[in-house]
């Protein structure tokens, strides 16, 4: 069994089929950040504490990528087997747009307003072997009853 | 405000292998002050910036004052300004402040830069982000600008067209001026067809990180004539302004689900107000193009239309150099590129010029008296300036 960690334990909890993102929420005037700040950038406030954050949201808007990032960017794909991907901002139930990956067959498939919903996904392998782990969104499937 | 400027000078734009960035800032200075007839010993304050200093493997490495070593010691006072993409901008706003405040009477304000190849970077943790967002690959600003336009294109009805118009006209624009890197048009077709970089924007909508120099010397309005033969050009506004909340800016894990008016948005009214000069007096205007989307949604920003009538602004010509809204005329950075702290001074180098009348073949008709430059840019900072004959 191969040994997986998440990018950063401070941002996402649970197992990996059942991921939570932790935000922030100010005490003071309620709004819901990702991820949590010492400050609160609408009221200065400095009682902001940790929120899970809702898992399903719509896209707000999109984009793909279609060139290798440069470093910081640690995936491990190279120059030739480079293919894009797609990034979008996911407006969660929560009140807040977070910035994320979108897993998606097609990079220019997805429309705004479309309902998404959070899921772990490999990012790249250590050299112990060890996997980890992003958050990431996909479109939502009906699931029959 | 009673600050006038009297000589601009530019370092070409573009890839200049073997000159350094220090040596750039030092010939577009000597450039300025030949231009305003003035010897560097007369200056009695030097602003600077280059913002090569925060970025890694950037060559412009160098703090702006190191300047005072080519152009001579004389022990002139000199600021180094560092301030995202409004650092010319800013640099422009110290030296007029310092007129304004009785501390110079004559000011270099000078911006110089030489980025490396392909698309800015730098350490998340500089803009107090987590290390994460960078290894996932969220630390690219093109991914910003596209994810903007894309969701201003779905609410105000701005088409894939209009956005290679944008370009095709910055292209046209740079093959009127000696100074630009990109000095050959191109078509719509050829425009839209290119590799998508980030959907909607082909690689030919963005700017490139380059290279290039450029210098103001400004001067107390009540001296010019003592000082100089030049027509001065007068800086009736300058304003500086950062992001209010809910603004939608690059280098954000998250945004809150509001749309506040951008930086840009305050910087111009407050200019606008200082300056007693509306958006219908611009004659001529040089607006942040970083791509072609930039250039749409400023238009609305500055306060030249409101939000989708761009769509036929553009696809009737109004931005075109003749047209009742000349936009960017020296091809602004997707035809010149962007050495960031460089580019304000370009864009109030080619306002100068427009103003003065001596932009030769790309000089707007019916002598232009009122002008306007605005730089906008990370990490949510923009700044404005409104300049008269």
């Amino acid at each position: 069994m191969t040994h997986h960690r998440y990018i950063d334990d401070g941002i996402m909890r649970g197992s990996p089929d059942d991921l939570r993102l932790v935000g922030g929420e100010c005490t003071a005037c309620d709004l819901v950040s990702f991820p949590r700040a010492d400050g609160c950038s609408r009221c200065g406030s400095q009682d902001v504490v940790e929120r899970e954050l809702a898992r399903r949201g719509t896209v707000w808007t999109w984009t793909t990528q279609g060139f290798l990032p440069k470093r910081p960017y640690t995936g491990q794909e190279t120059t030739e087997d480079f293919t894009p991907w797609t990034i979008a901002y996911v407006e969660l139930a929560d009140g807040v747009r977070v910035e994320s990956r979108v897993l998606v067959d097609q990079p220019e498939s997805l429309h705004m307003g479309q309902e998404v919903e959070l899921v772990s996904a490999p990012h790249r392998v250590e050299d112990d072997g060890t996997q980890v782990l992003m958050f990431a969104f996909r479109p939502t499937t009906e699931v029959a009853a | 405000m009673s600050v006038a400027i009297i000589g601009v000078g530019l370092h070409p734009f573009g890839r200049f292998e073997g000159v350094s960035a220090l040596e750039m800032g030092a010939i577009a200075s000597r450039r300025a002050l030949a231009d305003a007839g003035l010897r560097w010993d007369q200056v009695q304050l030097g602003v600077g910036g280059s913002l090569g200093v925060s970025l890694p493997d950037s060559h412009g490495d160098t703090m702006a004052d190191s300047l005072v070593g080519p152009l001579g010691l004389t022990g002139v006072p000199f600021i180094n300004v560092a301030n995202g993409c409004a650092t010319a901008g800013t640099a422009i706003s110290v030296a007029a402040s310092a007129i304004e405040a009785g501390q110079a009477d004559v000011v270099l304000a000078v911006g110089f830069d030489k980025h490396p190849r392909g698309h800015f970077n730098a350490d998340p943790a500089v803009h107090g982000l987590q290390p994460w967002y960078g290894e996932l690959g969220m630390f690219v600003t093109t991914q910003f600008f596209a994810m903007k336009i894309n969701r201003y294109m779905h609410d105000h009805g701005i088409s894939h067209d209009t956005l290679a118009k944008v370009a095709a006209k910055a292209f046209r624009n740079g093959t009127r001026n000696p100074n630009a890197w990109r000095r050959k048009p191109m078509s719509e077709d050829e425009i839209l067809s290119a590799r998508m970089l980030n959907y909607p924007l082909t690689q030919y909508m963005f700017c490139s990180p380059g290279e290039g120099a450029g210098a103001v010397v400004l001067c107390r309005a009540e001296k010019v004539r003592e000082l100089t033969d030049r027509t001065p050009i007068h800086l009736k506004g300058n304003t500086l302004r950062t992001r209010r909340f809910g603004t939608f800016e690059v280098f954000s894990p998250s945004l809150a689900p509001t749309w506040t008016d951008a930086p840009t948005v305050d910087a111009s009214r407050a200019c606008y107000e200082q300056a007693g000069i509306g958006p219908s007096d611009v004659d001529v205007a040089q607006i942040q193009d970083s791509e072609s989307g930039a250039e749409i949604i400023h238009m609305a920003e500055n306060g030249f239309c409101e939000h989708g009538e761009q769509e036929d602004l553009i696809q009737q010509g109004a931005t075109d150099i003749g047209g009742s809204l000349p936009l960017n005329t020296d091809g602004g950075l997707l035809a010149n590129g962007e050495p960031i702290a460089a580019s304000g001074m370009r864009q109030v180098h080619e306002v100068v010029v427009q103003l003065r009348g001596e932009a030769g073949e790309r000089q707007v008709p019916n002598e232009p008296r009122v002008g306007y430059t605005q730089v906008y840019g990370a990490p949510g900072v923009a700044a404005v300036s409104i300049l008269t004959r």
